[in-house]
């Protein structure tokens, strides 16, 4: 079944290394149009590298990226944004001094957008506000019209998302949404992925909340100092011996 | 708020006080938003702006001479600068200290086209703004990916370069300048046309920063990288910004020019580069119509600071210090929350 999908994102041979550290390791896999990918590995395995380097942030050594047969390694972030790979930041980088709508005036204002905005491009508060209560805003309760400094985690989170979303992305690169979230906060994002995935959206998200991305991802990748070290469905990715010495060690025999 | 509660606890020891600010004016709004109901509400917001634009076009007429009439054109000059840095500064975060190179390029262009080839006063002025705006753009859009000082520093050394190219090459008649220069049919028609664009820039400014590209270039001051992954190429927003400020600084260029009659190397003085920061830090960084009364103020008062000689420059120091020290937020913003806001002391 999975086989006959379209490959939207493919990645091949990716390295990239700071200095001594070698953060990515000829890296392949294939993103599949419509799936949810899942990308763990402990800290320091080049998670973040692999989307910066998708991405167009950091400038991969060897390798290519293509996105839909086009090549997009080397272009710069904004084109990649362009074309439909939208990302969202680990650290979160809201505009602090916008009101949280305002902050998608931004993206709804990028080349992309207006190509797609219809006849209600000209009113992107209104879009932006539809935006916001999509990723989970209170739409009444004035969160949409506080400044974003004024917003907890949570919304901070959701408010990248909803910068993706704001593009109309084909594809969003999920940079740990889920990290420093309360459990509550987590079990109301699980859905809005979810819903994501329903509209057609291609995920790749990058977690360490494990239960969590299970539950809603089709294929994992298990990184491991800048290497692949396995690839395949949740269960049976976890129940391989590589990972499970990568995660808790090797087993010590006596 | 809470740092003055603190220290007014110290001074009056057991009684528990505490400053009360209570909004006035309108009675309907939160955080910057309001519903307008009434004529005097409308009144109310329209005052500050009408008395700014009354107050500059009346101006010209009550000032007692020709000599406070030549000084309030060159405090607009200084106006239109601190505007321009203050938009590239504090709305785009570009910190462009390049004022005098705005200035220079725009009053070599408009002074050269009136001294070489006797084009009229119209045409010059028109093709020194345009022209240099889009001179200065080009010149300085290599620089444009540095962020923050480096910009500033790269901004900075432009004017001396100039200097010093024209000085060797002895290019536009060297250290003697290019005079005359046509002077405008009268010094009224100077001024009011100085402090016409100096409202409208400021009132344009104003409403280009509350449109949606004016949101972007907020974005690109608070985070680029976020702008990046939203799909727009930063470069060219930072262009436009420039642009607009270029534009607005290359015509004081040209105003000095005509206004002076001369065009020489002292267009690149340090001054029209400093000048502007004194100004934007004095008025309040941010507000736009802020710096432009702060140069207005201080241009004129380096002026009666003249008879102190070298003196007038500490002074003068003594008047930023205390500004970036005791009143940070700077004189606009100070007076608008006076504005808006009455206070007063509650006990708890």
């Amino acid at each position: 079944m999975e086989e006959q999908k379209k490959s939207i994102l493919k990645v091949r041979n990716l390295s990239k290394s700071f200095g001594g550290v070698k953060a990515l390791k000829e890296v392949s896999f294939d993103l599949l149009e419509g799936e949810v990918l899942g990308v763990i590995g402990p800290n320091g395995s080049g998670k973040t590298t692999l989307v910066n380097a998708i991405t167009g942030f950091v400038k991969p050594e060897t390798g290519e990226v293509f996105f839909k047969d086009m090549r997009i390694t080397g272009l710069p972030p904004y084109k990649i944004a362009d074309l439909g790979v939208a990302r969202t930041f680990q650290v979160v980088r809201p505009f602090l001094s916008l009101r949280s709508f305002k902050n998608l005036i931004v993206p709804l204002w990028s080349p992309r957008a207006r190509r797609f905005a219809g006849s209600r491009g000209g009113d992107r508060d209104a879009v932006a506000i539809d935006l916001l209560e999509e990723v989970g805003f209170e739409r009444d309760a004035y969160v949409p019209y506080k400044s974003a400094s004024a917003l907890p985690l949570g919304y901070l989170k959701r408010l990248e998302l909803a910068r993706c979303l704001a593009l109309r992305p084909e594809v969003i690169i999920c940079d740990e949404v889920f990290s420093g979230l309360s459990m509550s906060e987590i079990a109301s994002m699980v859905p809005l992925i979810e819903r994501l995935r329903m509209r057609g959206v291609t995920l790749m998200m990058i977690e360490h909340r494990l239960r969590e991305l299970f539950s809603v991802a089709d294929k994992v990748i298990v990184l491991c100092f800048g290497e692949k070290l396995a690839e395949g469905r949740p269960e049976q990715v976890m129940n391989d011996e590589k990972v499970r010495s990568a995660y808790l060690g090797e087993e010590i025999r006596l | 708020m809470n740092h003055e509660r603190k220290t007014m606890n110290r001074e009056i020891g057991a009684i528990e006080r505490r400053k009360e600010r209570l909004d006035r004016g309108i009675k309907a709004r939160t955080e910057g938003l309001y519903a307008i109901q009434s004529w005097r509400e409308v009144l109310y917001l329209l005052a500050p702006r009408a008395s700014l634009i009354i107050g500059l076009l009346v101006l010209p007429l009550v000032l007692p001479g020709l000599y406070w009439q030549r000084v309030l054109g060159l405090a607009g000059v200084y106006a239109l600068l601190a505007i321009s840095f203050d938009f590239l500064a504090e709305r785009v975060g570009l910190v462009c200290i390049g004022g005098a190179f705005m200035i220079g390029v725009g009053g070599y262009i408009s002074g050269g086209l009136n001294y070489y080839l006797k084009l009229p006063v119209f045409l010059t002025i028109p093709i020194g703004t345009f022209g240099g705006a889009i001179l200065c753009t080009l010149l300085w859009l290599p620089c444009l990916p540095l962020r923050g000082i480096y910009f500033a520093v790269v901004t900075f050394m432009f004017p001396f370069l100039t200097t010093s190219i024209i000085l060797a090459g002895n290019l536009f008649e060297g250290t003697e300048g290019l005079s005359p220069i046509a002077g405008f049919p009268s010094t009224w028609i100077g001024i009011y046309l100085i402090l016409v664009i100096l409202l409208t820039s400021i009132f344009g400014l104003r409403r280009l920063c509350g449109e949606d590209i004016g949101v972007v270039f907020a974005g690109i001051k608070d985070n680029d990288q976020a702008v990046y992954a939203s799909g727009i190429n930063v470069t060219r927003v930072k262009v436009y910004a420039l642009y607009i400020a270029s534009m607005i600084g290359c015509f004081a260029g040209a105003f000095v020019a005509h206004f002076s009659g001369f065009v020489g190397v002292s267009l690149f003085a340090v001054d029209f580069s400093i000048m502007p920061i004194s100004a934007c830090i004095m008025g309040g960084p941010g507000t736009l119509a802020g710096p432009a009364l702060g140069a207005l103020i201080l241009a004129p008062l380096s002026e009666l600071l003249r008879g102190f000689g070298q003196l007038r420059v500490v002074l003068y120091c003594f008047v930023l210090v205390g500004f970036i020290l005791f009143k940070p937020e700077g004189l606009l913003n100070w007076a608008t929350r006076k504005y808006h806001q009455i206070e007063h002391w509650v006990k708890v």
